[in-house]
């Protein structure tokens, strides 16, 4: 690769040319070096920008029957309860579900699939379903659960969180437990404990905060999806919390709000909006502190 | 599984089956079995998705592909426009993105002070974490109005004078379209990117780095000789990996694609992606109806689609993966 960095290498007798090349050579690098300055406070720009849109437009809509009305029609002052607590069902039951099972997997992963080629398989499957666009992961639950059980509702809407939620939580608890180290596993099966014990008294114990930061950043991740739902638990405008019928969340109202034509509505769709990005954000922050805590 | 099993209980052979076998052999084939889970549920979806399509595979056979008609009234249906828009928005936003992460890459980790790289460094990741949703609201609400009023304008003045290219700026500027989408979904990318080039930046060992900074080399002339050779399969792998999310994000497109079943010369004319449609069309769809099979269909090919992106992504970042 030295082809790329000739100019410094050749040596040069004139000193006019050399002090020409260096020159040259210094201003390509101060000018990709501002380029990439500028680059990054663009992104930076993006995000400031994103924030401030939403907590302007956000809060200006925000009053107390966003949280204790129900969602109403046009012209009438309603509210997100119904769409708030929906979603906070379907997360906490998505979550409660798939976090074992992507337990389970991320252990079997680190702690029996060493080498393994089923493991491989298993991790290199977890890791599509990790980037796989959601929309699909709704339709294959519309085609799994909705079809033959004659309707949208709340369990299919949990069971695709479910399943988004499953390979963040894989990818955390295999990277989190390969951390632990080796002698402190070989130390405990020496004194004669079975292998399960190990790994749940000592691999998970030492991993623990890790994955709770994935659990947490899983969380983050389901509770702003939209396409999945709108597949699954489709919607409703009134209170429902009944999980065999189709049951309302933030993100659909948003959707459906934001792409009305009715004023009151973009508004509530704002402050929804508002809403759930504050939670993804602080829920992304605590995880984060949580694992710059425990190391 | 029961080998490795064995293989850590059974290192004494001779002593008598202990309390724990049991409960070993209960765990590993939780675990095991929870792993094959996930095996099933990738295969489910393909199947599924496969099976709901295939209605309208047999009706329009292989140029479904390539067939650019969407009428729901008469019942015919293409893929061309769709599968077209998914791969035009996606390869422009790598191409926006790309750039901008990888100067978000090189502030990271080579001009940044150390103090201020975590905090950026986060702040970056929480692009990644903002719902796809709240895009769609800020591209259709804050940016969409901004591309009609001034960047569509400016560029159909400038660019789209020109020959050959010219014909890409062209049209009315609605602020919405194509070019909107890209650039939405590069600004969503643009994480993904850049914290896989942070990573494998990160790896160079140092000495590699101080020997071309000891020949007199600049920072960029380090990282274009040094550190971008050394890292450049695991580029292309975060690269694809960006792809592979762009190709497949639903929200935000279709609050600011548009959303016309064409095939436009502008990047400034509406249209539409596999994802838009069939989020947009899914709720006119009766059940059992040949439109509803079409966009099983689309869905099947966006996973086809994305499914080969993400393998390749991964392939390449295997390096990384072991390291």
């Amino acid at each position: 690769m030295s082809a790329t960095t000739q100019p410094a290498l050749t040596p040069v007798k004139d000193l006019a040319v050399a002090a020409r090349l260096g020159r040259g050579r210094k201003r390509t690098d101060v000018i990709i070096r501002t380029l990439s300055l500028a680059a990054t406070a663009i992104g930076l720009i993006f995000l400031a920008s994103i924030l401030i849109t939403l907590f302007v437009k956000g809060f200006g809509a925000m009053n107390l029957a966003v949280f204790t009305e129900v969602t109403k029609p046009p012209g009438s002052e309603g509210g997100l309860l119904n769409a708030i607590v929906g979603s906070l069902i379907q997360v906490v039951l998505a979550t409660l579900i798939g976090t074992p099972i992507g337990m389970l997997v991320g252990t079997y992963l680190a702690e029996y699939a060493q080498g393994s080629r089923f493991g491989d398989v298993v991790r290199f499957v977890s890791d599509i379903l990790l980037s796989a666009p959601s929309i699909l992961i709704g339709l294959f639950v519309y085609q799994l659960l909705v079809l033959p059980f004659g309707g949208f509702s709340g369990w299919a809407g949990v069971a695709a969180l479910a399943i988004i939620i499953i390979p963040i939580v894989v990818r955390t608890t295999e990277d989190m437990l390969s951390l632990v180290p080796n002698t402190l596993r070989e130390a405990v099966i020496g004194l004669g404990a079975p292998k399960w014990k190990m790994i749940v008294l000592v691999s998970w114990r030492s991993a623990i905060s890790g994955i709770i930061t994935g659990v947490l950043l899983g969380i983050a991740r389901i509770a702003g999806e939209t396409a999945p739902l709108l597949f699954t638990s489709l919607g409703n405008n009134a209170w429902s919390t009944n999980l065999s019928a189709p049951m309302p969340s933030l993100p659909i109202t948003i959707y459906s709000y934001a792409g009305s034509p009715f004023q009151d509505w973009i508004e509530l769709a704002w402050a929804g909006a508002l809403l759930i990005t504050l939670a993804v954000l602080l829920l992304n922050i605590g995880a984060r502190s949580l694992l710059g805590r425990g190391k | 599984m029961s080998q490795a099993t064995t293989m850590t209980t059974g290192a004494r052979p001779a002593a008598p089956r202990r309390a724990g076998s049991l409960g070993d052999a209960v765990f590993a084939g939780a675990c095991q079995a929870a792993g094959a889970f996930v095996l099933l549920l990738l295969g489910g979806i393909i199947v599924e998705l496969f099976i709901g399509g295939l209605p309208a595979f047999r009706a329009f056979g292989l140029p479904f592909l390539w067939s650019t008609e969407w009428d729901p009234v008469s019942e015919v249906f293409g893929a061309g426009v769709s599968i077209y828009g998914t791969i035009v928005t996606a390869v422009l936003a790598i191409i926006f993105a790309v750039p901008l992460a990888f100067g978000v890459a090189f502030t990271l980790t080579e001009l940044a002070p150390p103090w201020l790289r975590r905090p950026v460094g986060t702040a970056v990741e929480l692009l990644a974490a903002v719902p796809s949703i709240i895009y769609g609201m800020w591209g259709f609400f804050l940016i969409a109005p901004l591309m009609a009023q001034y960047v569509q304008p400016t560029l159909i003045d400038s660019l789209g004078e020109l020959p050959g290219i010219g014909g890409l700026f062209q049209g009315p500027p609605f602020g919405t379209g194509i070019l909107t989408a890209a650039l939405i979904l590069a600004i969503m990318i643009l994480p993904f990117i850049a914290a896989t080039m942070r990573d494998v930046f990160e790896q160079v060992p140092p000495v590699y780095k101080e020997s071309a900074y000891g020949l007199g080399c600049t920072t960029w002339e380090v990282m274009r000789g040094v550190v971008l050779p050394y890292t450049r399969i695991s580029v292309a792998g975060g690269v694809m990996l960006g792809l592979g999310r762009a190709l497949g994000e639903t929200m935000a497109v279709t609050f600011v694609i548009g959303n016309a079943n064409r095939i436009t010369t502008t990047l400034f004319g509406p249209g539409n992606t596999i994802a838009s449609v069939v989020a947009l069309e899914f709720g006119e769809s009766e059940t059992g109806s040949l439109k509803l099979s079409a966009l099983l269909a689309l869905g099947f090919i966006l996973f086809v689609i994305s499914f080969v992106v993400l393998a390749t992504s991964r392939y390449l970042l295997r390096s990384r993966l072991k390291g």
